[in-house]
């Protein structure tokens, strides 16, 4: 993992002492809400409807046992006990007091984290695949290309007062498990003809109440231009991006307005203004950067075997684990989404649990997926049974990946001040329709993803299917879409039709997921049925 | 009838006006503003009293002054999904609007 040097560790030190001045004068009366509210949100401390909320970035999910403990105690000590694990690879604790977020950030420091650019229009917390380093599938570790963008976003000059937020994600694999094409730049590590490591571009993707795919404009960035190649991309948005309509000044309406190709054309313009300037690319800070993502001491000698005659752990360990690059180990999955609970949650004491497994059985490194669950990435398999006993006791255990109940949910209208309806009791309640777990597996893999606003923090629109939280003359309405991916088939789900109540729209996940049953062919998911079938059976048994 | 809400500006709280210079975590305690609520909230705000605060129209129901959005329901009651750390889990949330109470 990456270690702050003491320029890292400089600069969060003293944002932190920056805050707590800006907190004080705020407290005092010397400084406005108007004037200190763009403060603190540079700081990831929004105001949201119960308290102050604070997200605390996790760069690109990446975290060890002792960050993980941090944000235990951040939860025991300053919030009510529990953190919130979301969608960008981060954490949302939802019960600050603003006279102790300054405390929090010097905690933070303490172990090299911070929540610096979680909020406000600049460059968001980079984020990438959660299997990074560990996939048997990938080309390359895409964690040190993204360290490196995570050091030229911070702070940039340039790129702190954007037209809006902007999102840039990183993989190195044909599968893509980082909702990728759904940035605002998504970069995909790839060899060339030659066999020179690369990287593909594809630009304004974006959910929102705009959903769009990235086109992709380039496709091979040599390695050591691709700092210079994302700075040209931001330039051309820093300079023509919308700044008169928030709800149109994203990169994908520039890019979808300009169209893919004009935009590509003044991206390489740019590039080559920038090559001109004789700036050196970052070849020797990205190989200082690679020196900490070197992999861990593996056991060479680790078997394979797997002892799978406990059927609650075979089916645990069929569900939640997946292939490693290295013989005689396993990526696990620990799911966030226990029967009836809330998708991402976790109390102090779990995220305690989950910091101690991962010292003690995956060399002390975790992930947190965009789904919202952790990752040990390096667990040998004949550790595995042990790791899942202690985190059935913990229910930690749930074997539900990828599966219908392993929803996202964003905190919707419980917690956030955006939302027009409640997510969490959605998920809760199909959670429990679907409880069996003999049930879900007969479904296969199928992504149910619910937002309760347009914002689409839950992804609705890239959920095989998509549940939308509206506010339909003052009362909750939930509208049902299918057929999205945030995958490598990224797509775009469609609405089905009317919303539902609060009750009716489980009962609809129900009926479509039992045409799904009656009409797939041999080997189909539900997506895939969805794409062969069309909505046609589907609206009609919601409907008809 | 309108209520005042807002955060308290230390803790950030959810609050509501009961009246001269005091401000309540129970919305069973707010007080009518009637009309003049930009000016106590202009006053309230700048004693530093509430942050964030905004009126929020209401009515009389049989569990005391209520919210009619949904929203301000849930501010009032607390997450419906954590009751444990609710304030009060007898406001109703399902179809606020259509509740049933007489609006003032």
């Amino acid at each position: 993992m990456y270690k702050y040097d003491h320029y890292d560790q400089a600069m969060v030190d003293a944002r932190v002492d920056e805050f707590r001045d800006q907190t004080n004068r705020r407290l005092a009366g010397e400084l406005t809400e108007d004037q200190f509210k763009p403060l603190r949100l540079m700081n990831g401390l929004y105001l949201q409807l119960h308290a102050y909320m604070l997200r605390v970035a996790i760069p690109y999910g990446t975290l060890n046992s002792e960050q993980m403990k941090m944000l235990g105690h951040i939860a025991r000590k300053y919030d009510r006990g529990y953190g919130h694990f979301t969608t960008r690879q981060n954490i949302q604790y939802n019960w600050i007091k603003l006279e102790e977020a300054p405390d929090i950030l010097a905690d933070l420091a303490t172990v090299e984290m911070h929540a610096i650019q979680t909020s406000g229009n600049c460059i968001r917390n980079i984020s990438s695949d959660q299997f990074a380093g560990a996939a048997a599938d990938e080309i390359a570790d895409p964690r040190p290309w993204a360290e490196l963008l995570r050091q030229w976003s911070s702070f940039h000059p340039e790129f702190s007062y954007l037209p809006r937020k902007f999102k840039i994600a990183v993989i190195a694999s044909d599968e893509d498990r980082a909702a990728m094409r759904l940035h605002d730049i998504g970069i995909q590590l790839v060899h060339n003809d030659l066999g020179e490591l690369g990287a593909k571009f594809f630009v304004g993707g974006g959910m929102g109440r705009t959903p769009m795919i990235g086109p992709e404009i380039r496709d091979f960035v040599p390695a050591d231009e691709l700092i210079h190649y994302a700075e040209a991309c931001l330039r051309v948005y820093n300079r023509y991006g919308r700044r008169d309509n928030k709800y149109k000044a994203r990169i994908k309406i520039l890019v979808h307005e300009l169209g893919a190709e004009e935009y590509t054309r003044q991206v390489e313009e740019e590039f080559a203004h920038m090559k001109t300037l004789g700036l050196n690319p970052p070849v020797a800070e990205l190989e200082r950067i690679t020196g900490f993502f070197q992999d861990p001491e593996y056991d060479r000698t680790a078997s394979d075997d797997l002892n799978l005659t406990d059927p609650d752990f075979r089916i645990w360990a069929q569900q939640n684990t997946h292939a490693h690059k290295q013989a005689g180990y396993a990526i696990a999955t620990i799911s966030l989404k226990p029967t009836g609970g809330i998708p991402g949650d976790a109390s102090a004491d779990q995220i305690d649990l989950m910091a101690d497994l991962a010292k003690q059985y995956s060399f002390d490194e975790l992930r947190v997926t965009h789904s919202q669950n952790i990752v040990l990435p390096y667990v040998r398999k004949s550790d595995l049974y042990a790791l899942w006993q202690k985190l059935d006791e913990a229910g930690l255990a749930p074997p539900n990946l990828d599966l219908i109940s392993d929803m996202i949910a964003c905190p919707g209208l419980d917690y956030c001040s955006l939302a027009n309806a409640r997510s969490i009791p959605v998920a809760q309640k199909i959670g429990e329709r679907f409880a069996d777990i003999g049930r879900q597996k007969e479904l296969g893999e199928l992504k149910l993803k619910i937002s309760g606003c347009i914002n689409a923090c839950g992804h609705h629109h890239a959920g095989h299917i998509g549940i939308l939280g509206v506010d339909r003359k003052g009362t909750e309405n939930y509208q049902l879409s299918l057929g999205g991916s945030a995958a490598e088939d990224v797509s775009l789900a469609k609405i089905t039709g009317p919303g539902f109540d609060e009750d009716g729209i489980v009962d609809a996940v129900e009926k479509v997921t039992d045409v799904y049953l009656r009409d797939r062919s041999e080997g189909e998911r539900f997506v895939d049925t969805y794409r062969r079938i069309g909505m046609a059976p589907f609206k009609e048994a919601l409907y008809e | 009838m309108n209520l005042l809400t807002g955060n308290d500006l230390k803790t950030g709280d959810v609050i509501w006006w009961a009246g001269g210079e005091s401000w309540s975590r129970h919305v069973a305690e707010a007080e009518d503003a009637g009309e003049g609520g930009d000016a106590i909230l202009a006053r309230e705000e700048a004693a530093r009293r509430v942050n964030a605060s905004y009126i929020v129209p209401a009515k009389i129901s049989d569990k005391g002054p209520m919210p009619l959005h949904i929203k301000d329901r849930v501010r009032a009651s607390g997450p419906t999904v954590r009751t444990d750390l609710a304030i009060n889990t007898d406001i109703p949330i399902v179809n606020a609007v259509t509740a049933g109470e007489t609006h003032v």
